[in-house]
């Protein structure tokens, strides 16, 4: 079925970009004569699949095929939509394994590497060179962006993760301010709670459970011991007293939500603190694009700051375009635009404000940028040098998909399961890190 | 091939030869397609069960080794075990509801064409709008909880949508309103088929109405029950929609079924060696509760 949805995909963006406002009649012979054409018009061609389809983000996508445009190179849109790029996914590997994958494709995290063992991405040392990419950017988004010492994907954007939201205005009914550690948060539950409203707004799906565990771990634990079990799985720290510390905590949060989250979606948890039923939300910093879309202002309508306890740590959450290996010149030399003009400051910018999120690069004029954003970008360059900048496990920043699943497995079913103890989720959380590879 | 063929075949008996002849040519097209999409693929999926595969199909043989990693995995337990309680559960109560309500409408009742589209209705939607009217009734803050709370009842609890251990039933709740009416359907038409003549001995001979619903008409019934299960079983086995609008397979993974971690494993979490592995445990689990069925329905009923 996917297969038969391409064409229909993409022929409207080539009717749009090689003829303005055409006839039928005229934009079905440059339809034929475009298809038609030989590989030096196609040559200059980046087809990039991506999933980047909601309103804001399709328009910042837009922002980039006109820089593109500009520079003489042609891009075909290849937009898959879901949420998770999920589908895209799916739809990138029956392509690849077809033979004919597109020339980029937003593909994140690990499994840049994994599609680099598959030998099927292309380098992009020269414009990493040129750009100089090594100062740009900071060491582990750098390390995410190569495989085996090559640059092949490009950064986008940086989300933070471990965010935490409030309402203002049922702080101040509550009497409370906002936590700088997870004690504070439970105390400040509590009288939330006592004046009538939920605590702390969460839906309870899978990634959901493990987005607050992850700042829990974080905000709990320390940085160090994050990266050692979450993200390098170290058997003993995934076993540790710590951990089972961590999961205990995890499971109190529970008291702060209320019963009517299962298989709630984000936003609608999101959307209570915008309406003012709810206090609190830990969140990953799309959740601004809520806030903004209801027409509040950070700062005053309503407050962000680290996940309680995880100031000094930044977990963080990279769209990045791949690049797949091409043969032809003309081709390869579009993915080198391609790349450099995603780090380029006016995509940057347009397409973060879309997204809620920071520029990849540190040094860019920030003054279109809310007081949340501003925050994510200081966090993000004092991290970058503390050693606090890590890879979020439950945005697929930090393991392979089927260990993040595992490990899913395991927090989802524990913080769902009154019965179950935290010293037996840790004991399972070491076998799921084990057991997921083969 | 036709043409080929059709010449030469003209001469001796000519309409006779393509009568016999045609009716395989028009199922060739079809017969070659099926062979080649489903059991085809059903052999590459064991292929691939046998092997390693992670994000993309590879061949590098491993034996049954992804079979071992499956019966060591927790939430595979958890989602066969739900499966068999949501399709014995399923079955079963849509039998009883569907019998009892066609044994209902028979007793020749006014407005009986209504009422019957009414009870019908629910097999028009499609499992994604159950699940998501199902969701929200069975949602503790909104739904018939909220309700009747509402009306006063502060101590009325029904939050299974919520509750691990009850999550599951919540499936078989909504699976069984969707499809009993189309059960009730079946043994409408069934009941329908009876000779009167029958009943009416059985009413000479003194027999009460329970008595002859349950000795005379629904052995009669007994091909009725028997398509009534290959439908329901197959529904049980096949759902992924239902669980996918209704639970997402939660809380945790408290409702999943075969389906739908078949599904997360192969395409969300680049593990299509494990994936195909689940898929051919279902496969064998369908044939052995259907080759034994099957058997002994076709067989008794050539014999008797």
């Amino acid at each position: 079925m996917s297969t038969l949805r391409l064409p229909a995909l993409r022929l409207p963006t080539l009717r749009l970009s090689t003829l303005p406002l055409p006839t039928l009649r005229q934009s079905a012979l440059g339809l034929a004569l475009s298809m038609a054409a030989t590989t030096s018009a196609q040559a200059s061609d980046v087809e990039v699949l991506h999933w980047w389809t909601s309103g804001g983000e399709a328009r910042a996508a837009n922002v980039l095929k006109e820089l593109l445009e500009a520079e003489g190179y042609g891009w075909e849109d290849f937009a898959v939509a879901g949420g998770g790029g999920e589908t895209a996914m799916t739809v990138l590997k029956s392509r690849a394994m077809s033979g004919n994958p597109p020339s980029a494709a937003q593909i994140k995290g690990p499994e840049i590497q994994e599609w680099g063992e598959l030998g099927l991405l292309g380098d992009l040392d020269d414009v990493a060179a040129e750009e100089n990419w090594d100062a740009l950017l900071p060491e582990v988004v750098a390390d995410i962006m190569r495989f085996d010492g090559h640059y092949v994907a490009v950064p986008a954007n940086v989300h933070r993760v471990n965010w935490l939201w409030a309402n203002p205005e049922v702080l101040d009914a509550a009497g409370v301010e906002m936590p700088t550690t997870l004690d504070e948060l439970f105390t400040a539950g509590e009288a939330i709670r006592e004046a009538g409203f939920v605590p702390l707004a969460h839906g309870g799906q899978a990634w959901q459970d493990a987005t607050v565990f992850e700042s829990v771990v974080l905000g709990s634990q320390g940085v160090d011991f994050y990266r050692q079990s979450l993200v390098e799985l170290d058997p003993e720290a995934l076993g540790s007293d710590q951990m089972i510390e961590a999961l205990e905590t995890f499971k109190r949060l529970r008291e702060l939500m209320d019963e009517g989250m299962p298989g709630r979606d984000w936003n609608i948890a999101t959307n209570m603190v915008i309406e003012g039923d709810a206090g609190f939300q830990l969140m990953g910093d799309w959740a601004k694009g809520e806030f903004t879309a209801a027409g509040l202002t950070a700062g005053e309508d309503y407050l962000c700051a680290a996940a309680p306890g995880s100031e000094d740590a930044f977990s963080f959450n990279i769209d990045s375009l791949a690049m797949f290996r091409v043969n032809d010149d003309g081709e390869r030399e579009a993915q080198q635009a391609l790349a450099r003009l995603v780090l380029e400051p006016t995509f940057q910018e347009a397409f973060n404000l879309a997204k809620g999120s920071i520029p990849a690069r540190p040094d860019l004029d920030m003054s279109e940028f809310d007081s949340c954003a501003e925050q994510s970008l200081a966090d993000f360059q004092r991290t970058a040098e503390t050693g606090g900048l890590v890879p979020s496990m439950s945005h697929g920043m930090a393991v392979r998909a089927d260990v993040q699943g595992a490990i899913f497995d395991v927090v989802t079913n524990y913080f769902n399961d009154a019965n179950m103890p935290a010293d037996q989720a840790a004991e399972r959380l070491v076998s799921a890190a084990q057991m997921a590879s083969f | 091939m036709t043409h080929s063929i059709s010449p030469k075949a003209r001469r001796p008996t000519a309409s006779g030869r393509l009568q016999a002849w045609l009716p395989r040519l028009v199922l060739a097209p079809s017969a070659a397609v099926i062979l080649f999409f489903v059991y085809g693929f059903m052999l590459w999926t064991f292929v691939l069960s046998l092997t390693s595969s992670r994000m993309l199909p590879s061949y590098d043989f491993v034996g049954f080794g992804q079979y071992a990693r499956l019966m060591a995995n927790d939430r595979w337990w958890v989602a066969s075990t739900n499966l068999m309680i949501f399709g014995a559960l399923f079955v079963a109560v849509c039998l009883v509801i569907g019998a009892l309500l066609a044994i209902l409408l028979d007793q020749k009742i006014r407005q009986e064409g209504a009422l019957r589209t009414v009870y019908l209705y629910p097999m028009a939607l499609s499992f994604i709008v159950t699940g998501v009217v199902w969701k929200w009734l069975l949602n503790p803050q909104l739904g018939i909880q909220a309700m009747v709370q509402g009306w006063g009842f502060e101590s009325f609890r029904f939050d299974w949508i919520v509750d691990p251990n009850m999550a599951i039933y919540t499936l078989v709740i909504a699976a069984v309103w969707q499809a009993s009416g189309f059960v009730m359907a079946l043994f409408l038409a069934g009941l329908r088929g009876i000779d009167d003549s029958i009943i009416k001995a059985a009413q000479l001979d003194g027999a009460s109405l329970p008595r002859i619903y349950w000795r005379v008409v629904m052995p009669c019934l007994r091909p009725v029950v028997f398509s009534a299960v290959m439908i329901l079983a197959h529904i049980a086995i096949k759902s992924f929609d239902l669980v996918v609008a209704l639970t997402g397979g939660g809380p945790g993974y408290a409702s999943d079924l075969p389906a739908t971690f078949m599904y997360t494993h192969a395409f969300n979490r680049a593990q299509i060696g494990l994936g195909s592995a689940s898929a051919m445990l279902m496969l064998g689990g369908v044939l052995a509760i259907l080759i034994p069925y099957l058997y002994s329905e076709l067989r008794s009923r050539r014999h008797g």
